[in-house]
This record gives structure tokens, C-alpha cells and sequence, in this order.
């Protein structure tokens, strides 16, 4: 017989271990030029470093020394070297506005992010998912319309605008959710005498802690945007999952399992969704990654203080530090999540492995 | 004993254009014996096969005057009821193991579903059976193959995982839709005589559909010859050679001989007249 044997189980494992060094060899490549390019940027932009510090009426001495104590006399590559070190180190220099270290702000405002963008991620998956699936059992009729309409509506719709309606139905007419911000200012206040902060996201903490009142209150607050966001991402799983699925219900192997009498919803929700999950996944990578970047309209319209607003309210004010050092973590969040895709990819399908 | 019989089968496809007939009013009936279907691309005979399990879907439509399995009524049985048919009592090979066997599920995977969750076996009965069925197609190393996926198997090795995937619940018919044409030719031969054995051991009731005429002369006792979506010939194998229709005698024509005449081979002769 001249069949090719099919791997042993340990061979697959050690070369599946070493595609995953590989990936982390790639990841370590990736963030060098990420980094790179953030230095360039802080090079050449038209800001002086210097003068944002220490103000347009310092004398030359003063400036001078700042320079100096920048490092701004050294070489180009020592810059950087010192830059890509500082930065392995976590240290991504000091916020012009406040003075304070920009990595430690950013550990303060990306858990909003994180959190709100989770949730949305969430909500976006559970309801797009079986949407795109019904949308492909059954092309043509009413729910597959229904679908798309809705799927389209949320395409097209500014968020800002949705979001400005949103509020001022459920919160300012129907007084169903919380307003802006993430907690309303009674439990704001209280927030960091009762409850110990484990994470930064409010809803795991207040969980963790047993606080139910302000877990609720924090919910009612997050609940709006973060559905506002799901349902853009929504918009665009559903449309995908359906393409996959009918794609993957054109297959042949999906007779086969006909054939083998397999009921209807095991023959959608077992063999052809584990093959419309192979792609699905970066798409869902993709539009989670595009969701923690901080999306600034909703972040402003919500009060929220995430990533995206403390990156424009840096960039405003022409913090360089906090803008380029905001950069760094949304790149470094965008790569590993690519690289958390492409391993569950190939958890899911055995070709890739 | 008739196991199957079909009266003025129809297939019909709506599309933009308007309907399209892929089957158009065949009938035979079938014993626990081996009928084969032929015809070229396009002829019906895949759609004739798969209209029997009813696995046309939408916008694809069946009719039929009758269409009775072991005295059941196709046509009027429900869609759980056919569910039970399927896999149990008819079941049915495909063309190319590389597209019907699920690329990310395991063969194992694939072969215990149905005891699993059909005939709700516990997990060593069901793999014990597996490996046996993988026996039965001549494995040598079932539980090798049992932890492989289909990517990882050869196409021969494919269509015996299938071959015994579909043998597995023991039917009494079996519908073997062309099923060495994506395969080696050496390995045709070895596959065929597998399916040979196994079909001849159980006693079931086999249709072989196939474009290959000679191939389906051997190995089955009847023949359809099925043109544009209509049986144009029906006879015994034995009397394959002697075959009325200029439809058959240009499928016979135009297969080359070993050691008979280099002149070109004459091309098939296609007449609008025989479909209707």
C-alpha cells in the first residue's frame, strides 16, 4: 500500500511547538518595527520634544540640559536602542501634560477599552453568529432580509449618531440605562474606598469584590455603547457567517452527513460550522483588534475614558510621549491578537497545523 | 423481491431562467440486486441517485408518480422519517473522498457519529465497530487511520473510509455515485473489488452510477442508459453488446480497444430526438 502515513500524535505536536516559535520570532520582528516606526514618528514630527517641556521662555542653558537629559545628543541608533530598551522594560516615557509615566496612564484608561470592547465583541458574536446562520438556512425569505437590513442599517449608520439617539431614548426619555460615564458619580466616588481593583474593568472587579449594586450600576452604564458598538460588529459577523456558512452548505461532505441521517441542526451547528469557524475566527480577531484600538466618537459621546480618547485629548495637546506611547500599545494589542488568531486557526483546522 | 421502485421520477430546478428538468419521468424498480445507471455529464443519473434519499434541496424540486422503498412511500414520508431511512437502510457513496468527508473532523470522528448518535452507543462500542468496519475495507492499521484526518489519507484510502462509513449501519441499499472516477486507476481496481465483496457478503441492493459503460457491465446484472434526464435504454449486462439504441452503441464506440483499430474514434452521437 502506498497510502502516506499520517503524522504520530507527538510529531504533530512538536511541529505544531514549532510553527509557534516561529509566530513568536514573527511577533518579536513585528513589534521592533513597530517600534521603529513610532521613534521615526516622534523624530519627525514638527514638535520639539524639548520646547513642549520646558516652555518657549526657558533660556539656553535650560533647554540645553533638557536635551541633554533626553539623550537628544546622542547618535540616531543609540536613540533608539535606548528607546526599544526603555520600552522592553516598560517604560514608554513620561506624559508633557501630567508628568506622570505614559505606560501607567495607559494601564488606567485601556481597561475601559478593554472592557467596553469585550462586551461589544461579545454581544457582536452572540447575536451575529446564529443571525448569519439562520440568514444562510434559509436564503431569500423573510428572516434572511430581515437580517441583511439590519445587518446594512448597521453598516451605515454613524455611530456618533446612533449613539446621541441612544442616549436620549433609553437614557433621557425611558430612563432604562445609565448615562455617560462608566459608573454614575455616587458610586464614582465611592468606587476606590469599597472595592479593590483587580483588573480595572469595572464589572469584573465589582463581581469579584460582591459588590452587586454597583456591578448593576456599572452594567446599566456600559450597557449602551457597548451594545452600540455590538452591533456594528454584528452587522458585519452576520454578513460573513452567512457567506461561510453557504459556502460551507454547498460542500459536499455536508450530503455526506445527510446521507448518514444526522439531524438537521447537528449537519449546521457541528460539521458545518467547525469549517465556517476557520475563517470566522480572523474575522472576528479583526473587528475585536479594530474595537480596542478605542473608538473615539463613542468614547466621547459616552464619557468614556478609553484608550481612544486618551490618545486624541494626547494628540490635542501635542503630548508626543503619550500619543506615540498610546501607538505602541494599540500595535502590540492588534499584533498579539493576529497572533492569538492564528493559533486557535490552527486549533480549528487540522490542514494548518 | 422489489426493494425499490420509481415511477416517472421527475427533478426539476427553478432558476431565472425558468425551470430546468435535470430528470425527466424514470422509472424502474430494483431487487437485491446491482443496477447500474450510465450517461454522460449532465445526463440525470447523479440526481436520479440522490432523489431516492430525497437529498435535493431547494430551489431543486422532486416529483414523482411513485417512489417506494420496502413498501415505505417516499414521497409521503416525512423528513424524520426519511432521516431514518437514510444511513440506516440506504446509503450512499460518493464521487471524491477529498470533498465528502469532513476536513476537520477525524476519520474516527466521522465513522462512530452515527452509532453515537443514532443508535446511542457509548464511546468503546462505538469505536470497536468503527475499527471493524475499517477491516472490513481492508485497513491494515484502522487505528492509525481512525486518529488521521481525510487531508492525511490517500484518495484510495479515502473512499474505503467512506465506503465503510456508509456500510457501517448494514443498509439494504446501497447507491454508489461514481465512485472510483476521482480515484488512481490501480486503485479502482482494488476498491471496486472491496465494494464487490462487501456488497455481494451482505446481500444488499446496489445502484452503480457511472459514466464508464464497461465498468458497469461488469459489475452490475442491469443497466439504465440515461440521456438528458431520460432512461433511452434499459437491458441486462450480458447484452450490453448487443444494445438497440445509436445512444449506447456511441458510448460502446468510443472507447478505445487494446489492440483494435488505430483509426480515430468516432465522436458521441447526440440527437434531441431520443429526450423526448
Amino acid at each position: 500500500m502506498t497510502d502516506p502515513s499520517p503524522d504520530t500524535a507527538p510529531s504533530r505536536l512538536l511541529s505544531f511547538a514549532g510553527r509557534l516559535g516561529t509566530e513568536v520570532l514573527t511577533l518579536a520582528v513585528t513589534l521592533l518595527g513597530l517600534l521603529a516606526m513610532t521613534f521615526l514618528i516622534g523624530r519627525v514630527v514638527p514638535i520639539d520634544p524639548v520646547l513642549s517641556i520646558v516652555g518657549e521662555r526657558a533660556t539656553q542653558e535650560q533647554y540645553d540640559a533638557v536635551r541633554l537629559a533626553l539623550g537628544l545628543d546622542e547618535p540616531l541608533w543609540k536613540q533608539f536602542a535606548i528607546y526599544v530598551g526603555d520600552a522592553l522594560q516598560g517604560d514608554l516615557g513620561t506624559s508633557i501634560r501630567t508628568r506622570e509615566p505614559v505606560l501607567e496612564e495607559i494601564s488606567r484608561y485601556f481597561p475601559a477599552t478593554l472592557e467596553l470592547a469585550t462586551l461589544a465583541t461579545l454581544i457582536g458574536v452572540l447575536v451575529g453568529v446564529p443571525a448569519g446562520v439562520l440568514a444562510a438556512t434559509r436564503p431569500g425569505t423573510l428572516a434572511d432580509q430581515v437580517v441583511r437590513i439590519v445587518g446594512l442599517m448597521g453598516y451605515s449608520m454613524p455611530v456618533f449618531w446612533l449613539g446621541l439617539v441612544g442616549l436620549l431614548v433609553f437614557y433621557g426619555q425611558l430612563g432604562w440605562v445609565g448615562g455617560p460615564g462608566r459608573l454614575d458619580a455616587s458610586f464614582e466616588m465611592m468606587m476606590e474606598f469599597t472595592i479593590t481593583q483587580y483588573t480595572g474593568m469595572i464589572l469584573i472587579d465589582t463581581a469579584l469584590n460582591g459588590n452587586w449594586p454597583m456591578f448593576a450600576n456599572a452594567f446599566s452604564h456600559i450597557i449602551l455603547p457597548a451594545g452600540l458598538l455590538g452591533y456594528v460588529s454584528m452587522a458585519y459577523i452576520s454578513r460573513m457567517t452567512r457567506s461561510f456558512m453557504m459556502n460551507e452548505l454547498g460542500q459536499e461532505y455536508i450530503t455526506t452527513a445527510r446521507v448518514k441521517g444526522m439531524a438537521e441542526w447537528r449537519v449546521i451547528w457541528v460539521h458545518a460550522m467547525r469549517n465556517v469557524l476557520v475563517p470566522l475566527i480572523t474575522v472576528v480577531a479583526l473587528s475585536y483588534a479594530y474595537l480596542l484600538e478605542g473608538s473615539v466618537l463613542t468614547e466621547t459621546i459616552f464619557a468614556w475614558p478609553g484608550l481612544g480618547s486618551y490618545i486624541t485629548n494626547a494628540l490635542f495637546a501635542a503630548d508626543m510621549p503619550a500619543v506615540l506611547g498610546g501607538t505602541v500599545v494599540v500595535g502590540a494589542v492588534f499584533v498579539a491578537l493576529n497572533m492569538l488568531s492564528d493559533i486557535l486557526y490552527r486549533l480549528v483546522d487540522p490542514r494548518a497545523r | 423481491m422489489t426493494l425499490l421502485s420509481v415511477k416517472n421520477l421527475r427533478v426539476t430546478f427553478e432558476t431565472e431562467t425558468g425551470p430546468v428538468q435535470a430528470v425527466r419521468g424514470v422509472s424502474f424498480s430494483l431487487g437485491r440486486e446491482r443496477l447500474g445507471i450510465v450517461g454522460e455529464s449532465g445526463s440525470g443519473k447523479t440526481m436520479t441517485g440522490r432523489a431516492v434519499l430525497r437529498l435535493i434541496r431547494p430551489p431543486g424540486r422532486i416529483e414523482a408518480d411513485e417512489m417506494r422503498f420496502d413498501g415505505m412511500d417516499l414521497m409521503a414520508a416525512s423528513e424524520s422519517q426519511m432521516r431514518a431511512l437514510r444511513g440506516q437502510r440506504i446509503a450512499m457513496v460518493m464521487q471524491d473522498p477529498k470533498y465528502s468527508l469532513n476536513p476537520v473532523m477525524t476519520v474516527g470522528q466521522q465513522l462512530t457519529e452515527g452509532l453515537r448518535q443514532r443508535d446511542r452507543l457509548g464511546k468503546a462500542d462505538a469505536v470497536t465497530r468503527a475499527l471493524a468496519a475499517l477491516q472490513a475495507v481492508q485497513i491494515r492499521d484502522p487505528e492509525r487511520v481512525m486518529a488521521a484526518y481525510p487531508h492525511e489519507l490517500s484518495g484510495g484510502m479515502g473512499q474505503r473510509v467512506m465506503i465503510a462509513m456508509m456500510l457501517i449501519p448494514e443498509p439494504d441499499l446501497l447507491i454508489a455515485d461514481e465512485p472510483t472516477s476521482a480515484l488512481d486507476v490501480t486503485v479502482q481496481a482494488e476498491v471496486l473489488s472491496i465494494l464487490d465483496g462487501l456488497v455481494r457478503d451482505r446481500g444488499m441492493g446496489l445502484i452503480f452510477i457511472s459514466h464508464d459503460l464497461r465498468l458497469v457491465a461488469r459489475f452490475c446484472d442491469r443497466v439504465l442508459v440515461m440521456y438528458k434526464g431520460r432512461v433511452v435504454e434499459e437491458l441486462a449486462a450480458s447484452d450490453l453488446m448487443a444494445a438497440q439504441h445509436p445512444y449506447t452503441r456511441g458510448l460502446l464506440n468510443c472507447l478505445p480497444r487494446i489492440g483494435g483499430s488505430r483509426a480515430p474514434l468516432p465522436g458521441l452521437d447526440r440527437n434531441a430526438d431520443w429526450a423526448v
